[in-house]
């Protein structure tokens, strides 16, 4: 289970985030949404411990991750897998070799064995493992280099949470569709949890159960589908107007 | 950058070592900066030796060409010029690469994979320019010392035999020692600049842009600050074996 309990964050003097909390529980399936610069991918950021918050904490299981050594860090870190904005594939690595990243670092096992088990791993993302596997990142499409950035991740440790910076953004609907249909397959089949941060309504509706927009770097919702339709906070309105349409054809009673 | 460069230096003691990626860098590093260095080396030897040959036939001491050839080769132009061409070709890149992995989250990416980044991506470069600097600054002194002798021969019409002799004469220990020493902290200098640049580069594309002349310019200011005060200091600790 993760806590984000009473986070003030800051990067300097410029304050992100202003007293977050929420929890995430097991097998659950979260979105975080909000205007871009709202905090959101900060808070990814935080739960991984890449960042420590000025205030408050960030528990994972239990623990302070911000408490922690480097390595009981890393440890926890085992737990939760995280797709970067874009993919952050390593570029001067080839597809393979991205995907077996953690073995080739972490462990002795042949490379042949590593070579196996990431083609496996192409395939279960839902890739052509043969045509791409010594491909360079630059050569593959946007959609393509997520879903390699989510085998990579799925096959370096066993996560039990996952967590999606813009996973979708930028992409075509055909690939948005191919990347949602995997965060979804990992949620429902491998009972991953998983926290989406996304600005994309359409998106966030049909992979997620729980809703939590952030602006100005605070939590002003927290809640369902229908309690997020029904939301008379101005803020929250004021961020779902403009996706006035998209929100409407995804969902059956209308947003006024 | 202080607190950085302590914490480069630490990693470089700690497991595990990537040999693989040093010894990438160290070719990188090495044979793509030899041509640099060798065209440095032989146009500023000759430079040098033109006007030193012509100022000595002055006061008719043209035979000395080789002495002060060597001496303001090896303890002072070929480590500044070497560490100056080396820190605008491989500083740059060092900054660049970092700060585009940064930009695109692959630091980020690295820690999350439990890889140290300075561990990674700083120490097999600081290694790697460890090796490399004093080797290529070695090239670079006999390119130009081999470049004043072409005008010793060619255009001074002083004899090969004695320009050899007067070489041989100043490749004594203070020389040699003061020759070596610079590099190796040259190379501390580039290896610091160039890595803290590229971690600390904010800002996307535009950041990258500005972290990598910062590492230029600083790296190239810092190699002839220090490289005056070790003179300063070596001089006067060695005095007797110069």
């Amino acid at each position: 289970m993760i806590e984000v309990k009473n986070v003030h964050f800051a990067y300097g003097e410029r304050p992100i985030l202003t007293d977050v909390s929420f929890k995430v529980d097991s097998d659950e399936s979260v979105v975080v949404m909000g205007p871009s610069g709202s905090g959101k991918s900060t808070i990814l950021r935080l739960i991984l411990g890449l960042e420590c918050p000025q205030q408050g904490e960030i528990i994972i299981d239990g623990q302070n991750i911000c408490a922690m050594k480097e390595r009981q860090k890393q440890e926890i870190r085992k737990k939760i897998g995280m797709v970067f904005q874009d993919g952050a594939l390593f570029d001067s690595l080839s597809v393979w070799e991205n995907v077996g990243f953690y073995l080739l670092e972490h462990t002795d096992m042949p490379l042949d064995e590593i070579g196996e088990r990431a083609v496996e791993m192409l395939g279960f993302v839902g890739l052509d493992a043969e045509e791409i596997v010594d491909k360079l990142p630059e050569q593959l499409s946007g959609g393509m280099q997520r879903r390699v950035a989510i085998g990579r991740t799925l096959l370096s440790t066993d996560p039990r949470v996952m967590l999606y910076d813009e996973p979708t953004t930028g992409l075509d609907p055909q690939s948005t569709e191919n990347v949602l249909g995997l965060i979804k397959k990992l949620n429902v089949e491998k009972q991953i949890s998983t926290i989406v941060v996304t600005h994309q309504i359409a998106d966030a509706i049909s992979i997620a159960s729980r809703f939590i927009v952030i602006v100005e770097g605070s939590v002003a919702f927290d809640g369902s589908l229908d309690e997020l339709r029904d939301s008379t906070d101005k803020k929250v309105r004021e961020f779902l107007n403009p996706f006035r349409e998209s929100f409407n054809e995804v969902t059956e009673r209308k947003f006024i | 950058m202080f607190i950085f460069s302590v914490k480069l230096i630490v990693a470089t003691f700690r497991r595990p070592f990537y040999f693989a990626e040093t010894k990438e860098q160290m070719y990188h590093i090495g044979v793509g900066s030899l041509y640099l260095v060798v065209l440095t080396g032989i146009f500023a030897g000759q430079g040098f030796a033109l006007a030193f040959s012509n100022e000595l036939a002055d006061f008719g001491a043209k035979d000395y060409l080789g002495r002060i050839m060597t001496i303001s080769i090896v303890r002072e132009l070929g480590p500044v010029l070497a560490a100056l061409m080396i820190a605008a070709r491989v500083s740059a890149g060092i900054t660049a690469e970092i700060g585009a992995m940064k930009s695109s989250n692959q630091l980020s990416a690295l820690i999350a994979f439990g890889i140290d980044p300075i561990q990674k991506l700083g120490v097999p470069r600081l290694l790697a320019l460890l090796f490399m600097v004093p080797a290529l600054t070695i090239i670079c002194d006999i390119i130009a010392i081999f470049g004043g002798w072409i005008i010793a021969a060619f255009i001074a019409h002083i004899s090969t035999t004695l320009y050899w002799a007067a070489v041989k004469e100043r490749l004594i220990f203070g020389n040699l020692f003061i020759g070596i020493l610079k590099p190796i902290i040259f190379s501390f200098v580039i290896a610091f600049i160039s890595v803290y640049k590229g971690f600390s580069a904010e800002g996307g594309t535009k950041g990258v842009g500005k972290a990598t002349t910062e590492s230029v310019v600083l790296s190239s200011i810092i190699i002839l600050v220090v490289n005056f005060f070790i003179t300063k200091v070596i001089f006067s600790l060695i005095k007797g074996y110069l």
